[in-house]
């Protein structure tokens, strides 16, 4: 009996959730034992072509990672779909939309002038752009086009089960795997991580007071963390109780507060309005203008509360009068 | 997320009922055109229309469709639901049907007063009910709940509203704890000598029913105590009360008041409270003689004992029940009370933040609560109105509205200073025979015999002249201003600045809220107006009861009001309070937030949040816990809860997000 075939595939990312498959380590090796990895473009060498001669339905499961904002990336994955029984996403870009999507602060034009005018690493005076169409002597040429939004996979494609971080926890990779390979998956829909918030298992839980109220939001950089307390206790701004459990907290643990990057558990539809509500409401103010000065005290509210979900929340990106996002 | 329209509990049976109002809805919006979209809607499988939904035939129609089991929801669209939602809920329930699996639409207050274009209230109006169709699918088939009521009851104030209220109460066999912050119970009425407009005693009014409070087996009362914390809900509050020491055993002391005349203080030395700081006191003291109890206080601040550890103990050598302790402890007591009575009262305009109305500057301004002693028999000066210097005042001026009616201290009428400032002006003149001056903006009698009373005194050659005093001083500019203090108001009426030379000023100071209001109304979770009154829940038709379940209001602690409306208040507080207490339970609406363990990761965002205290934290289960019983349903915590482990019955994310999307795809 042939082994199921698996596809890794991956778009607008930063590489670190590819990373995060290696780091299943010596287990990798069960993985390859038990499928037979056909599409892998960062490893392995396939082509495009090799996906296209697939038979609908061939790959058993597609991992994705990256949020969706070409052309090109629409393309694959709308192939990949096609081809497979499954598709996961695959971290937080593909989630939520990850911190790619924190471009739909910006609009399209803004985040190109900036990228290929503005940027240090770019000679003043620069007026080359990318252009989708040329035509040269070896004939038309086409490079593929920047959306105006980020869009997370499931706005592009439909999505059997989420894999939540930034990048997937391995063990929570592990255990997706193991469940796909005995067949034993949970609805369709599914996250597949525990459904309830960091505070739950955290080791500072019993350090929490009952009644917080925060009077001043630090930032870890210039603050003495105590390594025992409750972050937010301590005024950082830590966003364990709106995000899902699953990663071992290894950045509490390192003294640094969660950043929220496994995203919401089920019940949330908006992170960021969610995290933004419940942060608010420990801060202890006593009039509107106390209430000012402590939430001056949070430096970026969007690229704090949405720095993973900005594409996935309702109201998707920064109003643009005229341009429509997407394709 | 559930799928858009899945019933939980098989093909949810809708049925829509479109209201006419008369022409209020039926005006504007095209009421058949809405009942006709209905139909087209998921899962509607009754839609009609009716002239008055609220009426009996209109209720009917639901319940014959209920009965004959074409629905088993319910969406009516017509008014708010603050009208008529318990009305339509009622009919379901009396067929058998679940109330909660009912909606309303606003069509009225929403929609047809307020967009008068046909077309487009027409429109909104199918958005809106298209919203409660897809909402009520959700809906749960919830229970009230009911929490049986403790008939004790708990009033706190003892002036005349407090008294009367306990009263009422006590005599309709209920226990009553009656708390008074003040060593005695009696209030502001215990300091006046007659009352408007009869001039009947106030003490010969107010006395029998102090003594009668003392006396009744049903009442509980501590003098010098404070409510210190309150705890629980309707029908079942816990009240912590803080009884301070009077160094007097309360059960001991029979008030022969021999204690107060052996201190080692031969003569009083300290400033008299009850008479507003005209006479002086020793440290061992009774308010006054009807005080009650009738039990001496010492007061720590002033007692040589307690100052220095030095003293003979004279009072206590003299006492033969041995009812002196200096030893004695401020002592908590913990009740459990199924209804509170607020009857804190009010406290007087401060007259120095006019300055230029000269109180505190001149020792011959007085406030009017100052006069009230002067002129009590059983005042500093045993009822004679005489000046610091020992003389009778030749002329006299009123200053009506201190402190009321301004822009600048408090914008309302304190009610009752027109008709105090008569009663003044008649009993300054019946004493002294002085030339009595009202100086008023606009003088506010309406009442039983007060309209009355004003005419008695024009009669009674009191002048009245009509314009806000600018300034009171002593700075004469004839010889016949020489020695007096000269009040300078624009008489409206003439149209002229007249100067009139007095030899005493009397400010008629208005009414405030009690100086700690906002720290009791935060203890007992009521709210109050902007100016600090405690507020009602409805101004008209719920005008003693507060918005927090089995609190009421009796008194000036919710507005300016005199002795009549007091206890007409006072009277009606109680009477809701038995109403209450007599229905033996208390019914619970389920619109309640509730925690679904499995998701609560027990981060505590939720448990300071609650303004009813109904969240607790469980921490051998590390879970919130929400006390349904205290819950409102105000929804603060399932906002803030960063998990969505707290929904709200009739309110979860699934009901309103579907109610949402029935208006916008619609639209």
């Amino acid at each position: 009996m042939s082994k199921p075939k698996v596809g890794f595939y991956w778009c607008a990312s930063c590489g670190g959730c590819e990373e995060a498959v290696v780091d299943l380590a010596e287990g990798i090796l069960d993985v390859v034992a038990a499928v037979d990895i056909v599409f892998w473009p960062v490893a392995l060498d396939f082509k495009r072509s090799d996906v296209e001669a697939l038979v609908d339905g061939e790959l058993a499961v597609c991992f994705i990672n990256g949020a969706i904002r070409s052309s090109e990336q629409c393309e694959m994955v709308e192939l990949l779909r096609r081809k497979a029984k499954a598709v996961i996403a695959f971290g937080s870009c593909a989630q939520l939309g990850g911190i790619p999507g924190l471009a739909n602060e910006s609009s399209r034009a803004a985040v190109m002038d900036e990228a290929y005018k503005h940027a240090p690493s770019v000679d003043k005076g620069n007026t080359v752009e990318p252009i989708p169409h040329i035509t040269v002597p070896e004939g038309k040429l086409e490079l593929p086009v920047l959306w105006e939004t980020v869009k997370t996979l499931d706005q592009v494609i439909d999505v059997d089960y989420y894999l939540p971080g930034c990048p997937p926890p391995v063990e929570l990779i592990g255990n997706a795997l193991k469940a796909i390979l005995s067949g034993q998956l949970p609805p369709k829909g599914t996250v597949l991580a525990p459904d309830i918030a960091l505070c739950e298992h955290c080791d500072r839980r019993e350090t929490k007071p009952d009644k917080l109220s925060v009077k001043q939001f630090k930032r870890p950089h210039l603050t003495a963390v105590d390594p025992k307390e409750c972050l937010l206790a301590q005024g950082l701004l830590c966003l364990g109780p709106v995000t899902r459990d699953g990663c071992g907290s290894p950045c509490i643990k390192a003294n640094m507060p969660c950043t929220g990057c496994l995203g919401p558990t089920s019940n949330v539809r908006d992170y960021g309005a969610k995290a933004l509500s419940a942060i608010a409401s420990t801060a202890g103010a006593n009039d509107e203008k106390e209430m000012e000065k402590i939430l001056a005290g949070i430096v970026d509210p969007v690229g704090t509360f949405y720095r993973y979900s900005l594409p996935a929340s309702f109201l998707h990106r920064r109003y643009q009068p005229t341009a429509r996002g997407g394709k | 997320m559930s799928a858009v329209n899945a019933s939980p509990n098989g093909t949810p049976k809708v049925g829509v009922y479109v209201c006419h109002c008369g022409i209020n809805i039926a005006g504007v919006i095209d009421v058949t055109k809405v009942v006709e979209f209905a139909k087209t809607l998921p899962n509607v499988t009754v839609a009609q229309e009716y002239k008055f939904m609220c009426s009996d035939p209109g209720q009917e129609l639901i319940q014959k469709d209920l009965k004959d089991g074409k629905i088993d929801r319910v969406v009516v669209a017509s008014c708010s639901p603050l009208m008529h939602e318990p009305t339509f809920r009622r009919a379901m329930a009396a067929c058998g049907g679940n109330p909660f699996l009912f909606q309303m639409a606003n069509i009225r207050e929403h929609v047809s007063w307020v967009n008068k274009e046909k077309g487009s209230a027409t429109e909104k109006a199918k958005a809106l009910v298209a919203a409660a169709v897809r909402r009520v699918v959700f809906h749960k088939p919830l229970q009230k709940t009911q929490v049986p009521v403790n008939s004790d009851v708990l009033i706190v104030g003892g002036g005349i509203s407090g008294i009367h209220a306990a009263l009422t109460m006590a005599d309709a066999g209920r226990k009553v704890y009656l708390v008074e912050r003040e060593p005695t119970i009696g209030g502001h009425m215990a300091k006046f000598d007659k009352t408007f407009p009869t001039l009947d005693c106030s003490a010969c009014i107010l006395t029998p029913k102090m003594s009668q409070v003392r006396a009744h087996p049903n009442i509980t009362l501590w003098t010098y105590s404070e409510v210190a914390e309150i705890e629980g809900y309707v029908g079942n509050f816990k009240a912590r009360v803080r009884r301070k020491p009077k160094y007097v055993d309360e059960g001991l002391c029979v008030g022969c008041l021999e204690c107060i005349e052996a201190c080692i203080f031969k003569k009083g030395k300290f400033k008299d409270e009850f008479n507003v700081g005209l006479s002086l006191r020793k440290p061992i003291y009774v308010p006054f003689p009807q005080a009650t109890p009738l039990v001496a206080v010492i007061d720590p601040e002033t007692c040589a004992f307690f100052r220095t550890g030095k003293c003979k103990q004279t009072c206590a050598e003299v006492c033969e029940r041995k009812a002196i302790d200096f030893n004695q402890k401020e002592e908590i007591k913990e009740i459990n009370v199924g209804a509170i009575i607020l009857a804190t009262g009010f406290k007087t305009f401060d007259a120095s933040r006019i300055a230029r109305y000269g109180y505190g500057k001149y020792p011959t301004v007085y406030t009017s609560l100052e006069v009230e002693r002067l002129v009590n028999a059983a005042g500093p000066t045993g009822g004679e109105v005489l000046l610091p210097n020992g003389q009778k005042p030749k002329a006299v001026g009123i200053v009506h509205c201190v402190g009321s009616r301004d822009e600048k201290t408090n914008r309302y009428c304190s009610r009752v200073c027109c008709m105090y400032s008569l009663k003044l002006a008649h009993l300054i003149h019946e004493r002294t025979g002085a030339e009595v001056y009202n100086f008023y903006i606009d003088m506010r009698t309406p009442g039983k015999g007060y309209e009355e009373f004003y005419d008695r005194l024009m009669k009674e050659n009191v002048h009245f002249i009509r314009g806000r005093v600018a300034e009171v001083s002593d700075w004469a500019m004839t010889p016949e201003e020489e020695g007096k203090l000269v009040i300078r108001a624009e008489d409206t009426l003439v149209g002229a600045v007249r100067r009139i030379p007095v030899d005493m000023v009397v400010l008629s100071v208005g009414l405030e809220p009690q100086p700690d209001a906002d720290e009791v109304r935060r203890r007992f979770n009521i709210s109050c107006s902007t100016e600090g009154w405690f507020l009602e829940r409805h101004p008209k038709l719920a005008p003693v009861s507060t918005f927090t379940d089995g609190i009421f209001l009796a008194g000036a602690c919710q507005g300016p009001k005199d002795i009549p409306d007091c206890v007409a208040q006072a009277g009606a507080a109680a009477a809701e309070a038995l109403a209450m207490i007599d229905r033996g339970h208390v019914e619970l609406e389920p619109n309640t937030a509730f925690v679904t363990e499995e998701f609560c990761s027990g981060c505590k965002t939720c448990v300071p949040l609650c303004p009813y205290s109904a969240i607790s934290f469980d921490t051998s289960k590390n879970k919130a816990v929400v006390n349904g019983a205290l819950c409102k349903g105000c929804g603060t915590c399932v906002a803030a809860c960063p998990s969505g482990a707290l929904q709200q019955n009739l309110f979860t994310d699934e009901e309103i997000f579907n109610e949402i999307e029935g208006v916008v795809k619609y639209v």
